[in-house]
């Protein structure tokens, strides 16, 4: 063995004892019994936050788990593991993404077991193999080599087209495949016991929508997703709210950004008028929003110009 | 130049981009892992340093001399990609119009693209095009060059930076469903200007429905390459007489976009004809409206 290789190899033996040593429970707080919310910062994905954007979380049935999604990075879902286990030692069936995001998956090799499936929607394969590879890229350049070299892109095997249940041992999941909204591969998950709703990234508080997929689309979901009889939703960003008043503003958003840029596009104005001036009186509501304001208002036009 | 002459360097990049990987590892590992980061900082930050102009140029220009373009053509994007499959392009003629030059061709070129030439542009000889823009995907913090080719034969060249966008924005399509559903459709709109009736300016806006796939993305689980599926060829005329024509890649975005300015010849029609890497010809010609309505 050359030298280097060895300095390789004792590096990376190194390295491995060390992130097991150091996989710290993520902070949880259980929301209603047995459903456990670990709430992400408002922020875009950093070294420093490790990825730890997002909102997830697992249930505990009586005889299994399901986590729903696992953060955006390896050592985030080894944390959520990590906190898993300290609750419970029921085996995780199922680990859940309700989008192929980077804060949402890049958890997910963390999870890799005999036994656990990898749940998500029907288009979700698919949205990973065209952007796994450049969010890998991308956020090596943003968040390092060190976070980003041990995520594995993990495609779910157990696909949602319209509705699938899972059973956890009395508690029943209920999840759903939305058409294309906040992405096209939108799944929500309700715990039919404690009537807890997970939207993933269909749902935003404080932090701005962020628009992805199709705001026409978008808009329609949420007056179905509004009658889903849940109590509380657990957002894919902000805090935890009481169900269906979480979706007020978020709604408000949307709404004023789908009118202003059909009136830009009627007046004749240009894509980059539209990312200057749609939903910019919005500004004082959101946390993020000159981070992607004038991104949502870009894919906006681009949608309506085919109306 | 081909696109795939573009692809070759650019697999080079990548791979000098994969030994920037472990330039965070300092945290972890003190002493070793100092020593190994520096010895693998050290290709990381040439790469940065590494300039790909030079060698475009010689790819795609053959090495003919560039002239300092500044007072011939205009290139406006924003400073940041908000999003990286939709980053608006202007191409702005800056020639007076007492020059007796005018632009044959304009070339715009996205340096740290996977494919950096993402068009070539033809000026109708008649048609007085000064504006066009389009929307383009912007892979990375890169340089974005147009390159003039004048009727002196000399080439001009303009550039902008542009910071790559971050979050969960992609360079990817958003919603695959509805582009594949929008395949071949056209339209074609005129905007209504201030230069008054008598003005024969005019300016319009062609859309065509198209994936415009890339093919640099794995399929994850057949780890096959998901083949490249786009328009290369756009040609406009106003009846028989050209007015704008392109030569595309796969860096134009989904649902190709030209907006642009011309002069009418007074011709009744005004035609599209695109071609796509499947062999797809979607043709289709709309009446010109008078100017001001
Ligand atoms: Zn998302």
């Amino acid at each position: 063995m050359s030298r280097i290789a060895l300095v390789i190899a004792a590096l990376s033996l190194g390295a491995a004892t060390l992130a097991r040593a150091g996989a710290a429970e993520l902070p949880v707080s259980e929301v209603a019994p047995g459903i456990f919310v670990h709430s992400g910062t408002i922020a875009l994905m950093s070294r420093e936050n490790e990825g730890d954007i997002a909102n997830v979380g697992f249930i505990v049935g009586d005889d299994a788990v399901a986590v729903i999604d696992t953060g955006g990075s390896f050592r985030e879902g080894e944390a959520l593991l990590a906190a898993v286990k300290a609750r419970t030692t029921k085996p995780i069936r199922y680990v859940i993404n309700t989008h192929g995001h980077p804060d949402h998956v890049f958890g997910n090799a963390a999870f890799a077991a005999d036994g656990t499936s990898f749940v998500g929607h029907g288009k979700l394969p698919q949205a990973l193999a065209a952007r796994g590879p450049f969010y890998l890229d991308n956020f090596r350049r943003i968040m390092g080599g060190e976070l980003i070299d041990p995520v594995k892109i993990v495609p779910p095997t157990l696909l949602v087209t319209d509705t699938l249940t899972l059973d956890l041992g009395s508690r029943r999941l209920t999840l759903r495949a939305w058409p294309a909204g906040h992405s096209d591969n939108d799944l929500t998950v309700l715990d039919e016991t404690s009537k807890t709703l997970f939207a993933g990234d269909l749902v935003f508080l404080r932090h701005i929508p962020v628009m992805d997929g199709s705001i026409r689309g978008w808009l329609a979901t949420l007056k179905e997703l509004e009658t889903i009889p849940a109590l509380r939703v657990v957002p894919g960003h902000g805090p935890v709210s009481e169900w269906p008043a979480a979706l007020v503003d978020e709604r408000r958003y949307l709404s004023t950004l789908l009118s202003d840029v059909r009136t830009l596009n009627k007046k004749g104005e240009t894509i980059r008028t539209a990312a200057d001036k749609a939903a910019a009186d919005e500004q004082p509501h959101w946390q993020l929003f000159d981070d992607y304001n004038a991104r949502n208002a870009t894919a906006a036009f681009s949608e309506i110009e085919w109306e | 130049m081909g696109v795939a002459g573009a692809l070759r360097w650019e697999s080079t990049l990548l791979r000098a981009r994969e030994t920037m990987t472990m330039t965070g590892c300092t945290r972890r590992l003190p002493l070793i892992a100092a020593l190994l980061c520096i010895a693998l900082a050290m290709p990381a930050r040439a790469e940065e340093a590494y300039d790909p102009w030079p060698g475009l140029v010689q790819d795609i220009f053959s090495n003919r001399p560039m002239n300092d373009g500044s007072n011939v053509i205009g290139i406006e994007m924003p400073y940041r990609a908000e999003d990286a499959a939709i980053v608006p392009v202007t191409l702005r003629s800056k020639l007076s119009p007492a020059d007796s030059r005018r632009i044959r061709s304009i070339t715009l070129v996205i340096d740290r693209n996977p494919a950096p030439m993402a068009a070539k542009f033809e000026l109708g000889p008649d048609a007085n095009v000064t504006e066009i823009s389009t929307r383009v995907r912007v892979n990375n913090y890169t340089d974005v060059h147009a390159v003039a080719e004048l009727s002196d034969g000399q080439l001009y060249v303009s550039k902008v930076y542009v910071k790559a966008s971050g979050g969960c924005s992609a360079p990817a399509g958003k919603n695959v469903e509805e582009a594949r559903n929008r395949l071949g459709q056209m339209r074609y709109r005129q905007f209504a200007r201030e230069d008054g009736p008598a003005s024969r300016v005019r300016e319009a806006q062609i859309m065509i429905g198209h994936p415009n796939n890339s093919g640099l993305q794995m399929d994850q689980v057949t780890q096959l390459y998901i083949p490249a599926f786009f328009i290369n060829q756009l040609k406009l005329t106003q009846d028989d007489s050209p007015v704008l024509s392109m030569e595309g890649g796969i860096s134009i975005s989904e649902d190709p976009n030209l907006r642009f300015t011309y002069v009418s010849n007074g011709a009744k029609r005004f035609r599209a004809e695109a071609k796509d890497t499947d062999g797809h010809v979607f043709r289709n010609e709309w009446d010109v409206e008078k100017p001001g309505t």
